[in-house]
């Protein structure tokens, strides 16, 4: 009998607020979908789109980016700068065949712990809808001779 | 041994020694049942899918993406593409830009002509006919015309590129097209180099024509073959013409004249779906063009065929005469020489490629001479994209179409790119059937076949040889008999680096 | 005695064959330095199979099965092996066939043919994906460029011949960013905030000044230097056809992030509108590097 899907979700997470909240969630004892790998930045704005392109290519079903709301980042300006590079990455991977569910940019504060549950479930529902990450087959080392 | 094959739409083809040959030019002669030509097609098996590709690019992109097509003449696309963007975005070059878009355009003809006659086509007529394979190549030019010689065509193509890179960014793969004009005026500096450098191009072509009557024309040998029946076709030829029905590669009207002479059509660019329409056969990728009215008869020539030809002998045969005096004179030369219009002798292709380089030379000094070029205002700004553009040149080998339509922000939603090739494929098909009944018998190929059929095929679009990834020398070829059920019988082939190989 | 030297090709357009003629007078010395033993584009053949060489320039990306196996050949034959050019190094612009697939392809050339598929005739097997050079052998060196310009060429010649080759796998252009030997470096601005992009398609570029700071996206910033911005020069921007600047694995999310980075608007709706004018995220950047990125293709059905 096959097993059911579990979607693989790379969650970067910035070091002040999202990172925090989860760090909450966790000695709050709240459950949620064990589905993240989380990865702490300093800022959501040390996201760079390789990152996330990378996550892809090894196998993610989708990537999460957590970070500070408007105005509270600690660096100032780092999550304006990751809210645009998210808006064109997620341009460029629908032209890539990528729905846009499986890239998700969220603004979590540190005591936003139920925020970082409740994301991370939803994202795994939606996922699990989609299925898994279709990863192109290369023809030409598949061929036979 | 099978050749299986599967629609290539679906699964795997099995690869068999003969399918390994892309890039191989691919010859199919079908006989039969007495063992004589029935038929021969040629096919070239490329395919890269720019036509798709381009589907979702800003339309702007396009001059940058389709000089890709080809890296020795990119400019040509590259100019299709812009003036298709003129199109769609419904806007007017101002003067000045014309003219620049115009005097490099006529800087690469020069220079593009010049590198045919010298490195690709012309090592089949500069070397003599019966030269050896090995000698017909550029190392065997340079013997025969000297190294002075050749050092000049360096030295010149090398003056031209570096002028058209100054004002177009690259020689190879240029930016300057925009929709509208260009991307930056020319300098007063610039149009004095221009000036200059034109000036020895003009010598450089008529040094180049003597050269071409020493030793070609005064060769017997050579204007038999030019004459030989077996590389003439009696059809229908299309070119790009000015008002006063002169040779015009840059912007113009299209004219058709028959196999007879007289003019057949005469229309706007933008009216060719009017006139031309392609065909497909079941065994080839390669679109066959022909003229719409009269129809496709399959491949035979004649006036009640709508088979016609593109390229340096079309254009002068679809003209009236050529735009500047000293072209002028050797274009009356040209027929008087070959005995009437229009000339059906495919080998003339050569010569008209370079009454052609000596035409572009003197326009460009005409074009570098006029006190507008330099003239700061180059860019006409487009409002909004309409649906659809269309935009056409003549590129050095024949008359080359650029179609695009576009959505409301401008991206790319279809294309249709007709190169020159397509415009000459039922006549290459043609001589190949020539050329083939002429010379096989029975079910044996001779080597010899091979070189007959290349002579003919190089005259006419030597960027058959960028899709067939060689050169002249050389062409990797394949030749396959078969039967009438379409067995193969016997398969000659010569490989891209010189070897035969008989299966 | 001399190195042996062979240049070969898998799917090109034939630029990069063309701009070692361009090499012009200087391409004189260097065929004295060398013995050329392959070079199909200009000099005869001997009537046997490839020979083994010291150094195999290779151009192209691969695309068939047949190229695959040249590429397979010349490796196995060739002490070092040079990925020539942008399509060899990163797929180049024939590389945006992987936003499609064969089928689709196949399918477009025959709706403009009228065909039916059934052609009866066989044809090498088209894959779905384009390939870099080094996604299917091990390639030693990367001379960068659409095409690569005279002068790399030269330099990237001077430096395999000498006895202390460059470190393996190096890119033969400089270790920076164009930005920094590009011709109007002197007016880029210290910092950029850009309401919007533009396009070149209704916008005249001052001659003077920074491209990018004018709002037209120019890749520079992401790119390699080496060609010493002859677009820029041209009055158009980069385009990123020398591939990415050292470090960077996926050229073109490098340059998307450099792109995103230097917009002012902070909220969602407004960048949507600054974005507006950058309609195609992967034909702007990507054209020329697709194959090589993390990626490397669309999805397929």
């Amino acid at each position: 009998m096959p097993e059911p899907f579990e979607p693989k979700i790379v969650a970067f997470f910035c070091n002040w607020c999202t990172y925090l909240g989860a760090d909450l969630a966790g000695t709050s004892r709240l459950k949620y979908a064990p589905n993240a790998r989380v990865v702490r930045v300093m800022c959501s704005g040390r996201v760079d789109p390789q990152f996330v392109l990378d996550a892809f290519a090894k196998g993610a079903d989708g990537v999460l980016l957590g970070g500070c709301h408007p105005g509270d980042c600690h660096y100032q300006e780092g999550n304006y700068k990751a809210l645009r590079r998210f808006k064109l990455l997620q341009q460029f991977l629908g032209q890539m065949g990528i729905e846009p569910e499986r890239i998700r940019l969220e603004w979590i504060s540190a005591a936003e712990a139920d925020r970082v549950r409740t994301v991370i479930n939803e994202m795994v529902e939606t996922l699990k809808r989609l299925g898994p990450r279709k990863a192109p087959v290369e023809t030409q080392f598949a061929e036979a001779s | 041994m099978s050749t299986t094959f599967e629609a290539a739409t679906s699964r795997r083809i099995s690869i068999e020694p003969v399918t390994r040959l892309e890039g191989h030019g691919r010859i199919e002669i079908f006989l039969n049942d007495e063992g004589k030509v029935d038929r021969a097609v040629f096919q070239v098996p490329e395919l890269r899918g720019f036509e798709k590709f381009v589907q979702g690019r800003p339309a702007e992109d396009m001059p940058q993406i389709t000089s890709r097509i080809c890296g020795v003449c990119p400019t040509a696309h590259h100019m299709a593409s812009t003036k298709a963007l003129d199109d769609l975005y419904r806007v007017t070059p101002p003067p000045a830009a014309r003219k620049i878009r115009e005097l490099i355009y006529h800087t690469f003809f020069v220079e593009d002509h010049a590198l045919h006659f010298y490195f690709l086509g012309g090592p089949d007529f500069v070397m003599g006919p019966s030269a050896l394979p090995g000698e017909r190549n550029v190392i065997g030019v340079i013997g025969k015309v000297g190294i002075d010689t050749a050092q000049r065509v360096i030295a010149v193509r090398r003056t031209l590129r570096d002028l058209m890179a100054a004002v177009a960014g690259k020689a190879i793969h240029p930016v300057f097209g925009v929709p509208g004009g260009v991307a930056k005026p020319l300098t007063r500096e610039q149009a004095v180099d221009f000036r200059r450098a034109a000036g020895e191009a003009v010598d450089f072509a008529r040094f180049t024509l003597d050269l071409f009557d020493k030793v070609v024309l005064a060769n017997q040998a050579y204007l038999d073959l030019i004459h030989s029946d077996m590389y003439a076709h009696r059809t229908y030829y299309m070119g790009m013409v000015n008002e006063q029905n002169r040779v015009s590669f840059y912007d113009g009207t299209l004219r058709v004249v028959s196999p007879s002479g007289a003019q057949w059509a005469r229309f706007e660019t933008r009216a060719y779906r009017d006139y031309i329409v392609e065909h497909a056969e079941p065994w080839s990728f390669m679109k066959f063009c022909h003229l719409k009215s009269i129809g496709w008869r399959g491949l035979v020539e004649g006036e009640d065929s709508g088979v016609y030809s593109v390229g340096p002998l079309a254009r002068l045969n679809a003209a009236e005469g050529m735009a500047t005096p000293l072209a002028h004179e050797l274009y009356l030369r040209f027929f008087g020489v070959l005995r009437g219009k229009p000339v059906h002798y495919t080998l003339a292709n050569h010569w008209a490629r370079l009454i052609e380089m000596l035409y572009a030379a003197e326009r460009m000094r005409q074009l570098a001479e006029e006190d507008e070029i330099t003239d700061p205002h180059v860019r006409e700004l487009p409002q909004s994209p309409g649906d659809e553009g269309i935009g056409v040149v003549e590129a050095p080998r024949g008359t080359l179409f650029h179609h695009y339509a576009a959505d409301d922000r401008g991206r790319i939603t279809k294309a249709n790119l007709l190169v020159a090739t397509q415009n000459n494929a039922a006549r290459m098909a043609l001589s190949v059937e020539k050329a083939a009944r002429a010379l096989i018998d029975g079910s044996t190929v001779q080597e010899g076949v091979l070189n007959m059929i290349e002579m003919a095929l190089r005259a006419y679009d030597p960027c058959l040889g960028c899709a067939t990834h060689s050169l002249p020398g050389s062409m990797p070829l394949m030749v396959r008999l078969c039967s009438r059920a379409g067995s193969v019988v016997a398969s000659l082939r010569r490989d891209s680096d010189g070897r035969i190989v008989r299966e | 005695m001399k190195p042996k030297v062979a240049f070969y090709w898998c799917a090109s357009c034939g630029g990069c064959e063309e701009c070692i003629l361009d090499l012009a007078e200087d391409l004189l010395p260097v065929l004295d330095a060398v013995e050329i033993v392959f070079w199909p584009v200009a000099l005869d053949f001997k009537e046997h199979d490839i020979q083994p060489v010291d150094i195999c320039f290779l151009n192209g990306a691969v695309r068939t099965s047949e190229q695959k196996r040249m590429a397979e050949l010349l490796r196995a034959n060739a002490k070092v092996l040079v990925a020539f050019g942008a399509c060899a190094q990163l797929g180049g612009i024939p590389g945006l066939a992987n936003l499609s697939t064969a089928r689709d392809i196949l399918e477009t050339a025959e709706e403009a043919t009228g065909s039916d598929g059934d052609h009866g005739l066989p044809l090498p097997e088209l894959f779905d994906t384009v390939l870099p050079i080094d996604r299917v052998v091990d390639v030693d060196y990367y001379v960068p460029g659409c095409p690569p310009t005279p002068k790399i060429i030269g330099q990237a010649l001077t430096a395999l011949l000498k006895t202390e080759v460059p470190s393996r796998h190096s890119v033969l252009a400089p270790e920076q960013a164009l930005c920094e030997e590009c011709p109007r470096r002197a007016t880029r601005p210290e910092t950029l905030a850009l309401d919007r992009f533009r396009r070149v398609a209704d916008t005249i570029i001052d001659e003077n000044m920074c491209i990018l700071a004018q709002g037209i996206p120019c890749l520079g910033p992401a790119t390699r230097a080496g060609c010493e911005g002859r677009c820029i020069a041209g009055n158009m921007p980069c385009t990123g056809c020398f591939g990415p600047a050292p470090r960077v694995r996926d050229f073109g999310a490098k340059a998307l992030s450099a792109m995103a980075s230097i917009l002012a608007p902070t909220g969602d709706d407004e960048i949507t509108d600054a974005l507006r004018d950058l309609p195609d995220p992967a034909g702007t950047f990507y054209r020329y590097s697709l194959p090589a990125s993390f990626l490397t293709r669309k999805a397929t059905p």
